[in-house]
């Protein structure tokens, strides 16, 4: 197995000097998917944005396939990885094809090449291209314009896949389809992926680890099945913080 | 009527001419310098308040003042046409600059960041994402000089820089209510028509959607 993207002791403050992050180090395997949980402010959005260097590190490094992020040409670097961000990252003036492309378009690919690629990208996420293609992303539904955002980080056939709680806003049955269909499409691209989520459920069902932060350090790095099993108390708060509803409800029925 | 008409019909066509074409240039040294300059604030924001106070201190001049004002400079004054110029060019500043840096300073961040995580480079990023966003903002703020300029132009020909206004000082002079008119309607009607123009690009620029951003 080689590392596809790695941490070395990645530390960030902000000019505030408060710190974000401290000390983070581990590895997300080549082809595999890490899920970064923890609550909001741990840091884990920033913690991604240090592999397309939109966030710099103060200390440490981010390595990608090997490389360190520093030493790579910034355009390239965020041209060769995929980003996808919470509902409203598309373009509203630009028709779903325009947007799926405009990766291709930026380095200046012929548009017959960008329409066939956005056209089968399109297909691949589960919109038909013809019907979807000529719209605007406000005539999608969230669910719709979610898979748009997955066929555009996709565009350029990158191996890395950065996704910031890409389904949040979603409500749970499409939550469900997505994580459905980002699994399929995952099993056969063998992408790289950092997926960052608050939601434990998606991260034990995508996720191949689980990292979780908490205020900017690393707590644990586990597989699915030792994360909901270990007795590490932060680990245990969080999957309990998880259970409560259904917990409850079944102490009810007893009573 | 027809008499009349026959007497001045070509000098009035003559004089919207003119006076399109003084608001025109004026327009476009205005857009020239306030684009790009709106642009430049929303990247050093901190300029902002003193550059647009400065323009809207400019519009509070009053239009027969700046006639005046200029006159005398040396290479202004040799035609009354630049004096209108440049006064018509400061008038629109305002709202050209006020709207573009609006317009640009409106655009989700969110968008914005996208557009760097994807790689597109600078110019990319603003030619493909952020003009397009502020471009009906842009066009309103120009739509709005337009209009005001048609009207101030009129002024222009009490500097002898010629235009519709040149019917109306002439007719106010000598108690002529007619000329007055005939200067009057055609410059009405020119702004009406430069303003429904500009309305229609405007339009055509709109971002679709209800959700459209600013």
């Amino acid at each position: 197995m080689t590392a596809g993207i790695e941490f070395r002791n990645v530390g960030f403050a902000t000019a505030q000097r408060r710190r974000l992050l401290s000390d983070i180090s581990f590895v997300v395997e080549e082809g595999t998917t890490t899920a970064v949980l923890g609550r909001s402010g741990s840091g884990k959005t920033t913690l991604l944005r240090t592999v397309n260097r939109m966030v710099e590190p103060s200390s440490g490094q981010v390595l990608l396939c090997g490389k360190n992020v520093r030493d790579v040409d910034l355009t390239g670097l965020r041209r060769g990885v995929g980003y996808v961000i919470q509902e409203t990252g598309l373009f509203p003036h630009m028709t779903v094809q325009r947007n799926v492309g405009l990766v291709l378009e930026a380095r200046g690919e012929a548009s017959r090449e960008r329409n066939l690629r956005s056209q089968d990208l399109l297909n691949a996420v589960g919109l038909e291209a013809r019907t979807f293609g000529p719209r605007y992303p406000h005539q999608l539904s969230g669910g719709q314009r979610q898979r748009v955002g997955l066929a555009r980080a996709l565009a350029a056939q990158p191996g890395v896949l950065l996704m910031d709680e890409p389904f949040g806003a979603l409500d749970p049955l499409t939550r469900m389809e997505m994580q459905d269909m980002l699994r399929e499409l995952l099993a056969g691209l063998k992408k790289t992926v950092l997926l960052v989520t608050h939601d434990l459920d998606e991260a034990l069902f995508l996720g191949d680890r689980i990292v979780l932060l908490s205020e900017g350090k690393l707590m644990a790095h586990l597989e699915p099945q030792e994360f909901l099993h270990s007795r590490q108390p932060e680990v245990e708060a969080y999957v309990h913080a998880f259970h409560r509803g259904e917990l409850s409800a079944a102490a009810e029925k007893r009573a | 009527m027809s008499e009349f008409f026959h007497q001045y019909g070509d000098e009035i066509g003559t004089l919207t001419l003119e006076h399109l074409w003084l608001t025109g240039a004026a327009m476009l040294f205005a857009a020239a310098i306030a684009i790009p300059l709106g642009m430049a604030l929303t990247r050093r924001p901190r300029w902002a308040k003193p550059v647009i106070g400065t323009a809207n201190v400019l519009q509070t001049i009053p239009s027969l003042a700046m006639f005046g004002f200029l006159l005398p400079l040396p290479w202004l004054g040799e035609r009354a046409a630049r004096v209108a110029i440049i006064s018509l060019t400061a008038y629109a500043l305002l709202p050209i600059l006020r709207n573009t840096y609006a317009g640009l300073r409106g655009i989700d961040p969110s968008l914005i960041e996208v557009a760097r995580a994807m790689g597109l480079t600078n110019a990319q990023r603003f030619f493909k994402v952020e003009l397009p966003l502020a471009a009906p903002f842009i066009l309103a703020g120009l739509r709005t000089a337009t209009v005001t300029c048609v009207g101030i132009a009129t002024i222009a020909a009490a500097v002898g820089a010629g235009g519709l206004g040149e019917l109306i000082f002439r007719g106010v002079a000598s108690v002529d209510n007619e000329l007055v008119l005939a200067g009057a309607i055609p410059a009405a009607l020119l702004a009406l028509a430069c303003d429904g123009a500009l309305g229609l690009l405007e339009r055509w620029t709109r971002v679709p959607g209800p959700s459209a951003v600013p």
